[in-house]
């Protein structure tokens, strides 16, 4: 048996290059720096672009022309990055602009600490941007998973025109791990939709999916633009052909909900207490419900990987069940709204920390058994 | 001729505004390259000079403010082929300064023209950038405030290679984009021109006199011989092509059979410059030689190369979950800094937990089983003592052993520097001390 051996930043950019990524634009910042530096190494053999922005801003420009011309692309930052993201995210999510971002979350507000882990951008990935359209976020528990989500990232980037989110951690990014990466299974690589056919219009969609596809500089002549626009690509005032491109952004997301829900679970028929968490600490859950499983407590669990869109019918089904749920989060409470907001039955407890460190499980435990 | 206008879209501005000339000028321009609608691409940011894009019938995309020339690139760099075209106003120009001066520095084909008309017309002719400290604006006295920029001195002080300067009436302004066009590399044409929306109602300001403002400004027109150099797309591509080699990952072979082996938690606490992310790399390799899960954290600092620098390690047969130190198995206090980082774990530490301290080194109180080395003793220098100090636990065998610390150098290392390791662990593995 053989075990690669790298940390998760590594791990996404060899996802990234499983799933076809050919450009990479980015701006380094702790702790995102070495998706970038991955990247740097394996585009150019690979005959694919990497190139430095000189700002945050541009290197969200240059995934944004390059993924118009055609390109699969990556890019790399952590929460002072996407906040400079923020406007061409926008942009990207209106104008269905096939995009993957990894935030390599660290401790904010603001420049908050370059070294310190957090799951601090939750909400901020969802509602970041203007006008509420829904985004794809997926979170990593560890370097596997980086792997495997950016994959996943980029086929439902491909398939939904949209900018998908992979919400790592600095505890995920900068952290080294082995792990057996020749027997891990990928999905299937999805590509875009191509339009077939004659009279293309750039946005003309079924009303739950993403317009086919043509790239700016093909012989079909193509429109791209940031503002309101109909089926054509031309700005409109219309409030048929804008209320029906909003629905249809929003459609096409929350219709595929199910489809693009990932998740782990530990569901024990026997057990009262159902402990929901992402990211690095559902590590940490896992760990807790073993050890207390061992002195007879059993406690299921239920790791999230698809953050948003909210998985509503899995926690819905997966929670029917239990008398208490817990809420495990590295911040001070951005998820547990939206858990609370699908159960309102049910009485959820929260336990978060948002100090630099790690949740252990013994602070799990604790929580669990202090009923 | 063949226009490339839309016809179903005429360009719509202000009675006499200079932005009609240049789109004229433009589509004469493409005329002249004889370029087909499909070898062009306009890119255009906010402001009236953002209509361009819905006027011409080529490929066209239109983003945020001072955003285009960040599309340009994206474009030009996945597409070489595609002659890419930009056009932004002097409110672009202030907004987007950081991409104006990276795009001069880069040196990547693209033509931009900038239509400067002193002012913000869209939004009710607001100073910009460029409005002059005189003019009467829309902005109060703001203007009179802040100094004009010249964006063709910039440029060429950031290194563009083809800069002209013209008025948005000159009769040669067809032949002047062409040009531009033509340029392998960054160009950049400042058009001056006349909002007659809002600058002009209180600015005087005709074709004549925007020409008297050309000539007393000073001149560009064309190659900056200084500033001459390979396009960057060629020479990115050329560069690029030397890397021929995809990093594999680093993939272990389990070497070595331990049966017995229990998880294992080894913090190793030094400084900068003394190889404590080497060390703790080989720690894991030699736990993946021995068929091992891993996990490895690592704190420094990322802005100096100095303090401290601690590597924590898991090792266990089972699946890493919670990859955080929870009880030290091994910990190695090699400098004070890195003492003081971990401080709070001395006094936790279990009576099996096997420490090795350096002389040289305090360490809190602790009920662990301590070991004092003195590796000056041996004459190993401070950046070999992390090295050194995965002998001495390979030789008491915590967490790992000889043959799982020289399967990690072999897997790590070329020959000599395994052969060097090997000699520097021996200096204290080999003595009677240990
Ligand atoms: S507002 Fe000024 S720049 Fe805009 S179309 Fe009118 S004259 Fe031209």
């Amino acid at each position: 048996m053989a075990l690669s051996f790298m940390e998760g930043n590594e791990a996404l950019a060899r996802g990234a290059i499983a799933a076809g990524c050919d450009f990479f634009a980015g701006y380094p910042i702790t702790p995102a720096t070495t998706i970038f530096n991955n990247m740097l190494q394996m585009l150019p053999p690979k005959g694919g672009i990497c190139v430095q922005g000189e700002d945050e801003i541009a290197s969200m420009g240059y995934c944004i022309g390059a993924a118009m011309a055609g390109k699969k692309t990556l890019t790399a930052t952590s929460g002072p990055g996407i906040s400079l993201y923020s406007e061409q995210i926008s942009f990207a999510i209106g104008s269905e602009i096939p995009l993957v971002i990894a935030d390599v979350q660290r401790l904010g507000p603001s420049t908050g600490s370059a070294t310190r882990g957090a799951d601090s951008d939750i909400q901020f990935l969802r509602w970041g941007s203007t006008s509420g359209v829904p985004v794809i976020v997926l979170a990593p528990k560890d370097a596997l998973d980086c792997y495997v989500l950016t994959v996943h990232a980029f086929n439902y980037a491909e398939e939904f025109r949209c900018p998908v989110f992979i919400a790592s951690n600095k505890e995920i990014g900068m952290t080294k791990e082995s792990f057996d990466m020749d027997s891990v299974t990928l999905p299937p690589i999805v590509e875009r939709k191509m339009f077939k056919g004659n009279n293309f219009l750039p946005f003309e969609a079924e009303p739950d999916a993403a317009p086919p596809f043509l790239p700016i500089g093909d012989k079909t002549l193509v429109r791209q633009t940031s503002s309101t626009h109909g089926p054509d690509g031309y700005i409109t005032i219309d409030p048929e052909v804008i209320g029906a491109t909003q629905k249809r952004l929003r459609d096409k997301i929350h219709s595929a909900r199910e489809r693009i829900t990932l998740y782990e679970e530990n569901i024990k028929e026997n057990s009262d207490t159902l402990v929901i968490s992402y990211g690095v600490t559902s590590r940490a859950v896992e760990d807790a419900a073993a050890i207390l499983e061992t002195k007879g407590k059993a406690i299921s669990f239920l790791s999230l990987k698809t953050l948003w869109p909210t998985p509503e019918a899995l926690i819905k089904k997966k929670a029917a069940q239990f008398k208490r749920v817990i809420v495990i989060e590295m911040n001070l409470g951005q998820y547990v709204n939206e858990i609370r907001r699908i159960l309102p039955e049910k009485k959820v407890e929260f336990y978060g920390q948002m100090n630099g460190i790690l949740i252990a499980p013994k602070t799990i435990m604790e929580v669990i058994e202090n009923e | 001729m063949n226009s490339f206008l839309n016809k179903s879209r005429p360009p719509v501005y202000c009675p006499g505004c200079t932005h009609d000339k240049i789109s004229k000028g433009l589509d004469k321009a493409f005329d002249h390259l004889n370029f087909a609608p499909e070898d062009i691409v306009i890119v255009t940011d906010i402001g009236c000079s953002g209509l361009f894009d819905t006027f011409f019938n080529v490929h066209a995309l239109h983003g945020i403010h001072g955003r285009a020339l960040t599309y340009a690139s994206g474009l030009k760099l996945a597409n070489p082929k595609l002659n890419v075209i930009v056009t932004m106003g002097d409110g672009g120009l202030g907004i987007g300064g950081a991409h104006v001066l990276a795009s001069c520095r880069r040196n990547l084909d693209i033509t931009l023209i900038v239509l400067n008309n002193f002012n913000f017309g869209m939004t009710g002719g607001q100073y910009s950038t460029t409005t002059p400290m005189d003019a009467v604006v829309g902005s109060e006295f703001l203007n009179q405030a802040e100094m004009p920029l010249d964006i063709c001195a910039i440029a060429q002080s950031a290194g563009a290679t083809y800069i002209d300067r013209c008025s948005g009436h000159d009769d040669l302004l067809q032949k002047k984009i062409a040009a531009a066009i033509t340029h392998k590399g960054f160009s950049m044409i400042e058009t001056l021109g006349m909002c007659t929306g809002r600058y002009t109602k209180r600015n005087p300001l005709t074709p004549k006199s925007i020409d008297k403002i050309v000539a007393d400004m000073p001149e560009y027109s064309g190659v900056v011989e200084k500033n001459n150099r390979p396009e960057y797309g060629e020479r990115y591509t050329a560069l690029a092509k030397e890397r021929t080699i995809f990093p594999k990952a680093v993939t272990i072979e389990k070497q070595i059979d331990i049966p017995d082996y229990e998880r294992q938690e080894v913090v190793i606490l030094g400084s900068a410059g003394m190889r404590i992310v080497t060390a703790g790399d080989l720690v894991c390799n030699a736990g993946i030689c021995a068929g091992m899960n891993v996990s490895m954290k690592n704190d420094y600092n990322i802005t100096v190369l100095r303090g401290q620098s601690v590597s924590e390690i898991l090792i266990s047969p089972q699946k890493i979950g919670y990859p955080g130190i929870e009880s030290p198995t091994v910990v190695l206090a090699l400098s004070d800094e890195g003492v003081a980082r971990r401080k709070n774990i001395f006094a936790t530490l279990k009576q099996a937990t096997f420490v090795l301290k350096e002389k040289s080194v305090d360490i809190p109180k602790t009920g662990a089983n301590v070991v004092e080395i003195d590796f000056r003793q041996f004459k190993i220098k401070k950046h070999d003592w992390a090295l050194a100090a995965l002998g001495i636990i390979a030789k008491k065998e915590k967490a790992i052993n000889k043959p799982m610390l020289e399967s990690a150098l072999k897997t790590r290392f070329n020959e000599k520097v395994v052969q060097l390791s090997m000699q520097t662990i021996g200096k204290i593995y080999d003595s009677e001390i240990i």
